[in-house]
């Protein structure tokens, strides 16, 4: 690759999802986030029985995600060839858990917003 | 756990945000002034080295008369074609149309390009419309001459065990069909590769470790032999890939036949005829006897060439290639080393490495470069080094990442991360995943 410059990356995630899908990706990504940052800030802690059941679920989120990638490029577990791989298949997993558990917290404070909290 | 000291009313919340959007729209880096130019640039060929560069050319300048000329309607993402001879895209995946690639303000002439005159500097089309150029490129990519293969004809592509993956999309999925049966019924696959130059050099390699892999995990499994007979006396120009390689056919039990080129095939009999050259170690006497093969699945790649209007046009090396006639440029510059206002890009191109769609984004700034320069009356300095990437697919799912040069260097995008000899994951999901994206990309010229 001559120049990953952010300007390439970014048309390359455009080519791969298309404009729209990648925008709306982005924005999905970017409302849940600032959702989630908005929870935080409006209630000034952290529910730490809503963030119990955001933790529960992340070991899902981390095996979708794999199984995501996985189903989506033709490949399967024993094709990790190399130190590189298991790390792009913890990331991929990694980024799932999180996400799922940003996901799962906001939705709880946002749409099940108890007094106990 | 408490957050103090941020703003915390939804009105500062919103404030924070549109200062983050802020920021990042002013980040964005600015462009160059575009340069004015009256002068007329005519583009043969609206494949991937030709639309990557007539979008380059727009973005950089302004008044310019672009005429872009190709007659075929469809375009080619060619690095797919190995992935819809394996059965793991449909033909489709390869297609889309040339005009949808192709900037505005530019003409496209959907002929053929029939004549060119160098000296009188005009290209001739099909209908007799004669285009006078100031600056000219050469993309029309290359010829494949089935044939050049006796008893071989490309309605035979999919039945009785033929495949011929590079005829285009149909050809592929038709070579998958007949593929696909070899991996139910096993035998003997018999994979080939033509003595002439030919576009990535890697696809024929692939086309055998996707096969074989396939079979081994198949109805097949342990009922066929794989055998790979090339006229090189390697498997790979690199010598380091093709040592890495050697390993790997040991590994995996396939055969490798050197000096054996195709020469007939009887698909009646499912015998294919090579021309053997041996050379004898002491006399350096090369000398030729015909071999016959036997095979169940034969996958074949006829010797390729530049098209005819190059070769009758006089911009053809005449002392190297002479039975294949590309196009006698610098190297390095891609400039026509007789006629300076010529460029050659992409498979027609004369030099020893890169017809591939990965050489062809290296070459497109380098002759962008130089056109400018001359336009502007100045010398270019940008360089081609023969850069060349080919994601060597090894099993579904695998691939090793080598990119290379015209010294044999290995020349890695990602050193100490993405290992060039290592089967990995990693370059599998790039092949798969971000290389028709980066390719389309780099056909808007934004890569």
């Amino acid at each position: 690759m001559q120049e990953l410059t952010f300007t390439t990356l970014i048309a390359v995630f455009e080519e791969i999802f298309g404009r729209g899908l990648f925008w709306a990706m982005v924005a999905a990504a970017l409302v849940v986030t600032l959702a989630y940052l908005f929870v935080l800030v409006r209630d000034r802690s952290m529910s730490m029985r809503k963030f119990l059941l955001a933790q529960l679920s992340m070991p899902f989120g981390a095996v979708a995600a794999v199984i995501f990638v996985e189903v989506m490029t033709n490949s399967h577990l024993r094709d990790i060839g190399g130190p590189v791989d298991v790390i792009v298949l913890l990331g991929v997993a990694a980024m799932g858990a999180v996400g799922a558990a940003i996901l799962v917290y906001t939705a709880q404070s946002l749409f099940f917003r108890t007094k106990t909290g | 756990m408490t957050l103090t000291g941020l703003p915390t009313s939804r009105r500062g919340f919103l404030g924070l945000g549109a200062a983050g959007l802020a920021a990042a729209a002013l980040a964005r880096p600015g462009r160059a002034q575009p340069i004015a130019t009256t002068a007329r640039i005519v583009i043969i060929g609206a494949g991937a080295a030709g639309t990557a560069l007539a979008n380059h050319l727009v973005q950089r300048l302004t008044g310019a008369q672009i005429t872009i000329v190709d007659a075929r309607a469809e375009h080619l993402y060619q690095p797919g074609l190995s992935l819809v001879a394996a059965g793991l895209k449909p033909a489709a995946y390869t297609l889309s149309r040339t005009t949808d690639w192709l900037p505005q303000g530019i003409t496209l002439v959907s002929e053929h390009a029939a004549a060119i005159d160098p000296i009188t500097k005009t290209v001739a089309t099909t209908s007799g419309q004669n285009l006078s150029y100031d600056y000219l490129v050469v993309a029309p990519g290359l010829v494949l001459d089935h044939d050049a293969i006796e008893g071989f004809s490309l309605d035979l592509v999919g039945q009785n065990g033929i495949g011929a993956l590079y005829a285009g999309p149909d050809h592929a999925a038709r070579t998958w069909a007949a593929a696909a049966q070899f991996t139910e019924t096993g035998g003997i696959g018999l994979f080939t590769r033509p003595a002439t130059e030919m576009k990535c050099a890697g696809a024929p390699l692939k086309h055998t470790f996707l096969i074989e892999d396939i079979a081994s995990r198949s109805a097949a499994a342990g009922k066929y032999e794989i055998h790979y007979a090339a006229p090189q006396q390697a498997l790979f120009s690199v010598p380091i890939v093709h040592e890495k390689l050697r390993m790997l056919f040991g590994q995996r039990g396939i055969a490798a036949h050197y000096g054996r080129t195709l020469a007939a095939i009887d698909p009646g009999a499912k015998r294919a005829t090579f021309v053997e050259t041996v050379t004898d170690p002491v006399t350096r006497i090369e000398t030729k006897s015909r071999v016959e093969m036997p095979y169940d699945y034969i996958h074949v790649i006829p010797p390729q060439r530049a098209p005819e209007v190059i070769r009758q046009s006089g911009l053809s090396w005449a002392d190297k290639w002479t039975d294949q006639g590309w196009v006698e440029v610098d190297m390095k510059t891609l400039r026509h080393l007789r006629y300076p206002e010529i460029f050659a890009l992409g498979d027609v191109a004369g030099v020893p490495k890169g017809k591939t769609a990965a050489s062809v984004k290296w070459m497109v700034p380098v002759v962008e470069d130089h056109l400018i320069a001359a336009i502007e009356g100045r010398e270019g300095t940008a360089v081609f080094d023969g850069y060349t990437s080919c994601p060597m697919i090894t099993r579904v799912g695998r691939a090793m990442l080598i990119e290379f040069d015209y010294h044999n260097n290995l020349v890695p995008s990602f050193p100490g991360i993405i290992a060039p000899l290592e089967e990995l994951w990693i370059s599998w999901l790039m092949k798969e995943v971000a290389l028709k994206a980066t390719y389309n990309a780099m056909l808007r010229g934004r890569a």
